[in-house]
């Protein structure tokens, strides 16, 4: 039996390339909190861990040199959706800052969290390793 | 490792400010600056901002933001006759800029925070960054 990266770490890697991929989607938004007719943009996250879990499966392999590699097991991007906005304003910009914000800072403790996630899924292998 | 990213997207949002925040203070400078002709009197002067798509190749397009000019303002110069004054013309009339002291105030206040939420994503992200390099330990 071999221990196998991908199902020994689980979910969280996967989740882990979804948040920083949401965190720098939200951190454009903010930066363009004051660029007139930017529409604010975010991901679905249960869509883009359906996308990027499904992704390392169906990888098209590269049997030969001149293949083009479809980056199988990579995260492709998945679909963006403009946010739906509480307040219309004059110059057609659709970014919220306080809905930002607070997106922005749950995104990156549940960031935080598959990293601790990751790191206990790390130790675990190192106990199974050492096997003391 | 698009967190990365965020640091080109944050910096360009910083300086982008910063420039706004420059061009408030040169017009609250001028805010009394008189001349004797409309030709040469100081008029407010805005940046304009726009989107960079940075990464458009893989369809995700997030982007910083860029100044793509600075307008003058085009609101009417205010006119006032006063023969005795230096700058006055053979019609004894000297104009005064067009700076709004309230929006330019209002500017300020607006690129101040949005500087600081931009220094804040730079943090939060370097701080993330930071944990995922001591990962495993």
């Amino acid at each position: 039996m071999s221990i196998n990266f991908d199902s020994a770490l689980g979910v969280h890697s996967d989740a882990l390339r979804v948040h920083s991929k949401r965190a720098e989607l939200l951190a454009s938004n903010l930066t363009n909190a004051d660029t007139p007719n930017y529409k604010a943009r975010d991901i679905d996250f249960k869509d883009a861990m359906k996308t990027a879990s499904s992704n390392q499966s169906t990888g098209i392999k590269t049997t030969h040199t001149n293949h083009i590699s479809t980056g199988g097991g990579q995260f492709t991007s998945p679909d963006l959706k403009y946010r739906t906005i509480m307040q219309d304003s004059l110059d057609g910009n659709t970014v919220d800052e306080q809905v930002e914000q607070t997106q922005f800072m749950e995104n990156s403790i549940k960031y935080q969290a598959s990293l601790t996630f990751l790191g206990s899924k790390f130790k675990d292998l190192l106990t199974a390793v050492r096997g003391d | 490792m698009s967190l990365f990213n965020i640091f080109d997207i944050a910096g360009s949002g910083m300086s982008a400010q910063s420039l706004r925040l420059n061009t408030t203070a040169s017009n609250l400078a001028n805010v009394d600056s008189v001349s004797s002709s409309t030709g040469e009197t100081y008029r407010a002067r805005q940046p304009v901002f726009a989107t960079v798509l940075s990464n458009a190749r893989d369809g995700m397009q997030e982007g910083g933001v860029a100044v793509n000019g600075i307008v003058e303002s085009l609101a009417p110069l205010r006119m006032e006759h006063n023969p005795s004054h230096p700058m006055a013309n053979e019609d004894g009339n000297i104009f005064h800029s067009n700076v709004d002291p309230v929006t330019e105030m209002a500017n300020m206040m607006s690129a101040t925070r949005s500087y600081q939420n931009n220094v804040e994503i730079a943090t939060t992200s370097k701080q993330l960054l930071l944990q995922t390099l001591r990962l495993g330990q």
